[in-house]
């Protein structure tokens, strides 16, 4: 059983502007009965300012695509068209208190019918590059598409690159064999043989000093900070106490699904740099911090 | 997820059963007291060894074997489905071939992708509308060239039974060894493996009330076979590792009943589910029941309800305490509709929106009715969010009405 939240079970059992919408000046349609998910969204526009008046949906579905839809046309309405596009698939999903990996395509598709349906009202053809594949690594929700189309552009060779690029592979690790499939794949292509990577080097502790410790730990944190914020989220250090690295997820990160995926992906880096086993924990964001949350 | 306050249902005995509280009872004392090694050169062991041995005598009984030494424990239907196909090759070292069908279960077809990819030549039988074989396909391509049939005795999904004795007999005509994975069937139907050509079985005890973690793979007398697991001589060499021994107790018990209990199986959850089928579908339109439905398990029911998603039903179903499952994309994360709904070729239409209904002897006749009520307003609710459906009926050539930028 999927582990929806009860907002997303709330938005399912009662969804909010479902059917059609008669008077609706602008449309967007997107997703397919074959691939299981398909998504009708009708907005009616005030012409004069461009004001979303109303909007409502009609989707065909599983229980976390119907919870997006609706979840999406209360966030929309009242919005004009400019502030409703800035509306990212990360706002929908938080919106329903996060989606399980396996789900965030649902988010993406709500708002590709937000971007198609302003495309219709504008007399505009939006045009999309959407191509989803199986879904390789689930701690962060990536796609072989997705990491095929990566290795080629960047010419990759590991595993540890594609973890780079894409974060697939950077939390459990247990999709390593499937990236390493989709590496072979291409490296063949372009006449190449994959090598595996060497088993990990076990570090021998160095004693380090204390100032060099923190160094270290504000080390990790740095390197982890930019893959973060590219989700709109991030990650401060707060204190160190003997084992324990105590830390604050911000933005996007503050209370998201992956929050644990994340965090075992810092820890494990932690580990590593320090050569001593540590705990990486995570305290509550001051108020100072808090992210605009949206109405739940 | 929490309990639904309504009392629970549950029509789901093909994912898993309640373990016979006989089963939990008689398996209790070998947690505690009994907790010798059956290998063991002391009474502690001894004792265990004899219940074992009376727990695989239950077990021969249920499947017909000849010879209670045919029956080797393993972790379950996987491990055993594994094993057999792995020795087949092993043993045929100079056969690269194997013959499967498109809607085997995945610890089949999933070991089979990988050998293919290993060098191995997979062949892999179609099915029609109705989830049946072509035997004449299936003859085409017997040669020496083939390690291992492996075949299903009934499918998972839709009940649909394959002719698996008369398979065997013609891979044995033409030398070949014949493994069936009979996990849905042990326990619902008689086996009567002493007179069959069938070389290798896979069963699992959770699919008939035995706990999970314990299932067996029956190898017949004198077939060749090269273990997957080496080590103590366990298993007669055949499975190293020391016994499960609370579960192969209680497995013995729910084979026991099984046994008792499939005239009932036959009979009164027959009815039951033939009732079932007729209720939903007098009560719901657009909706088929998909396999071989003359010629399929009698607890499996496997309704495709055209233009609604699958997992959108269960979560309906399930909050009015009545547990299903679907061959939905969206249930398992995957993109694609169960392989077993595509392979007999279901539309996309119908191929998300079916739900398996498999029941077992513990459901009553009130129960039934209540599923019958529940069933036909949830379909009416997510038809009515559907893009593909109009006032009173799918709009027409929903593929066009529905005119997407992208597919």
């Amino acid at each position: 059983m999927w582990d929806y939240s009860d907002t997303v079970k709330e938005h399912f059992y009662n969804p909010r502007n479902a059917g059609p919408l008669p008077d609706a000046n602008a449309i967007g349609e997107v997703g397919s009965i074959s691939c299981g998910d398909a998504l009708r969204l009708m907005l009616k526009v005030d012409p004069a300012n461009e004001t979303i008046l109303d909007a409502s949906f009609q989707t065909f579905g599983c229980g976390s695509a119907i919870a997006s839809s609706s979840a999406l046309t209360e966030i929309i309405k009242g919005k004009t068209l400019e502030q409703a596009l800035e509306v990212s698939n990360q706002d929908i999903a938080d919106f329903l208190g996060g989606l399980p990996p396996e789900k965030m395509h649902c988010s993406v598709m709500g708002r590709e019918a937000l971007q198609s349906a302003v495309a219709n009202y504008r007399g505009e053809e939006w045009k999309d590059d959407h191509e989803e594949g199986a879904l390789i690594c689930k701690c962060f929700a990536v796609d072989a598409v997705m990491i095929e189309e990566t290795i080629r552009a960047n010419n990759l060779c590991s595993v540890e690159q594609v973890t780079n690029y894409t974060k697939a592979g950077g939390g459990c690790s247990s999709c390593h064999e499937g990236i390493e499939e989709i590496l072979a794949k291409v490296l063949a292509e372009r006449g190449e043989d994959f090598k595996p990577a060497p088993p990990p080097e076990k570090k021998v502790p160095g004693k380090l000093t204390t100032l060099e410790r923190i160094r270290k730990i504000e080390q990790v944190i740095e390197k982890a900070r930019p893959n973060l914020q590219r989700d709109h989220g991030d990650i401060e250090l707060v204190d160190v106490d003997g084992k324990n690295i105590y830390v604050s997820m911000k933005g996007a990160c503050a209370g998201c699904q992956m929050e644990a995926a994340t965090l075992g992906g810092v820890q494990a880096q932690m580990v590593e740099a320090l050569g001593e086993l540590v705990k990486v924990i995570p305290v509550k964001a001051t108020a100072k911090f808090a992210p605009n949350t949206l109405p739940a | 997820m929490s309990i639904p306050s309504p009392t629970p249902i549950y029509l789901d005995n093909n994912a898993t059963t309640r373990c016979a509280p006989e089963a939990v009872a008689a398996m209790l004392p070998y947690f505690t007291e009994q907790f010798g090694n059956p290998s063991s050169m002391h009474s502690f062991g001894a004792k265990v060894g004899h219940a074992v041995k009376s727990a695989r005598a239950s077990l021969q009984k249920l499947l017909g074997a000849e010879y209670d030494s045919e029956i080797i424990y393993t972790a379950g239907g996987t491990e055993a489905d594994n094993t057999a196909i792995l020795s087949a090759l092993k043993a045929n070292p100079e056969r690269k071939e194997i013959i499967t069908t498109t809607v085997e279960h995945h610890a089949v077809l999933h070991l089979c992708d990988q050998l293919e990819k290993e060098g191995y030549t997979i062949h892999r039988l179609k099915v029609d509308g109705k989830g049946r074989l072509n035997l004449d396909e299936y003859a085409a391509l017997l040669s020496d060239k083939v390690a291992v049939v492996s075949v299903m005795w009934a499918n998972n999904e839709t009940g649909t039974y394959f002719p698996v004795k008369q398979m065997a007999e013609m891979a044995h005509a033409a030398g070949i060894l014949f493994h069936t994975d009979a996990v849905q069937a042990v326990g619902k139907i008689p086996l009567d493996l002493a007179n069959s050509a069938i070389d290798m079985l896979s069963m699992s005890g959770h699919k008939l009330h035995a706990p999970k973690g314990i299932g067996a793979l029956y190898l017949r007398r004198g077939a060749r076979f090269r273990p997957l697991l080496r080590g103590g001589g366990q298993e007669r060499g055949r499975r190293a590792g020391t016994e499960n021994v609370p579960s192969i107790i209680g497995l013995g018990v729910a084979a026991e009943l099984a046994l008792e209990r499939m005239e009932l199986e036959n009979t009164y959850v027959r009815a039951l589910r033939d009732k079932l089928q007729a209720g939903i579908l007098s009560a719901v339109p657009h909706a088929f029941a998909t396999g071989d439905v003359d010629n399929r398990l009698p607890n499996t029911l496997n309704i495709a309800f055209e233009y609604v998603e699958g997992e959108a039903i269960l979560m309906l179903l399930n909050k009015q305490g009545i547990a299903a499952s679907s061959g939905s994309a969206c249930t398992s994360g995957s993109l694609e509709p169960s392989h077993v709904m595509r392979a007999m070729g279901i539309p996309y239409t119908a191929a998300h929106g079916t739900i398996r209904f498999s029941l077992s002897h513990e459901n009553t006749e009130t129960e039934i009715d209540r599923v019958i009520a529940a069933v036909p307003p949830i379909i009416a609710q997510l038809r009515k969010l559907s893009p593909y459906w109009g006032e009173n009926g799918p709009v027409t050539d929903p593929e066009k009405a529905f005119a997407p930028t992208y597919a």
